[in-house]
């Protein structure tokens, strides 16, 4: 500190003052940033498990045989679309519009509904085949990975209604935006997973 | 804080996820997401077309997959995320540094020792006659 105090005041500048501790919005947001982080660290054991596993299939199917890039190619839509409305009602938020803000969290809902839906009827008709997370240790790294994204994309819905329901029961009181900022941050990291997952899992898993 | 120089460097931090405020409009915040969509629209349907496509040189596919990836998380980071390089942001990007570092090390270093491991084992049918 005293440091950059003397450096500024060489350079004949007033220097910085302490000027107390940071907002609590800030240390809550960087808080969060820090278990974001942690949850991604997380994730990369699980994609380092699932490609160190790629090639155990113990004579099952492998990725190629059972992806199906069209339904990815639509989830990815759905968590995309979603993000973006999502970023739509932390605008809302700001500005207090709270028809706006309610319309935009219901329209993120509806898409990652819809991306659990298609994920889910993925995930049933891989058990109907007998390609379920029992059939081998490729198969066991790919339900793990994906379906702890999966859980993830549950809980922030579970989260994205209970702001809904606190934003209408409560209004916008700090402490009500400082929990948006987390469920933002949460909900655009969700798809930042969905890019490695779509490429690492699906897109490489069946190029030729 | 007597120069124009300082005055224009604001040294407060901004949460992540926040945007710097002053000065933007609604209107500008929503071209903001809207651009990064579009970016990011645009390199996932890259990704998807380059894995399907007869028309690249089959090896290079998998690292144009990687450096898509990335670079769409790139796009996120900055049009979602609000993570930039400005100096209201340098603990954000610290931290985010820090995790990429560990990801980092997660993955590359399990897959080297594993393929290492692998190369280095006796094939299973003779592990079988040692056993006998």
């Amino acid at each position: 500190m005293s440091t950059v105090a003397l450096t500024e005041a060489h350079h004949g500048s007033a220097g910085r003052e302490w000027s107390g501790p940071a907002p609590k919005r800030i240390v809550t947001g960087y808080g969060f940033w820090i278990f974001i982080l942690s949850d991604m660290v997380m994730f990369s054991a699980f994609f380092a498990t699932y490609a160190v596993l790629l090639g155990q299939t113990a004579g099952g199917p492998t990725g190629r045989e059972l992806f199906d890039l069209r339904n990815v190619a639509i989830e990815t839509a759905f968590l995309l679309a979603s993000s973006f409305t999502c970023g739509m009602a932390a605008i809302a938020a700001d500005t207090r519009s709270t028809i706006w803000f309610q319309l935009a969290m219901a329209v993120t809902c509806i898409f990652g509904l819809g991306f659990l839906t298609l994920e889910g009827q993925e995930f049933a008709s891989l058990v109907v085949r007998g390609a379920g997370p029992t059939r081998s240790a490729f198969l066991s790294a790919f339900f793990t990975l994906v379906g702890c994204h999966g859980l993830h994309v549950s809980g922030g819905i579970l989260w994205l209604v209970t702001m809904m329901a606190q934003v209408y029961a409560k209004g916008f009181r700090p402490d009500i935006q400082r929990r948006i900022l987390c469920f933002a941050l949460f909900w655009h990291a969700l798809d930042i997973i969905w890019i490695a997952v779509f490429t690492i899992v699906y897109l490489l898993g069946s190029a030729k | 804080m007597t120069h124009g120089h300082d005055q224009a460097v604001d040294d407060s931090d901004v949460a992540p996820g926040d945007e710097h405020l002053e000065g933007t409009s609604i209107g500008q915040r929503v071209v903001g997401y809207l651009t990064g969509l579009g970016l990011a629209v645009l390199l996932t349907a890259t990704s998807f077309f380059v894995a399907g496509t007869d028309l690249v040189w089959e090896p290079s596919i998998p690292v144009a997959l990687v450096v898509l990836a990335i670079a769409q998380m790139g796009v996120h980071l900055v049009f979602f995320l609000h993570i930039t390089t400005g100096p209201d942001n340098t603990n954000n990007v610290l931290a985010l540094a820090f995790g990429v570092l560990i990801v980092m090390l997660v993955m590359v270093g399990s897959l080297w020792i594993m393929a290492n491991l692998n190369h280095n084992m006796m094939p299973m049918d003779q592990i079988m006659q040692m056993q006998r």
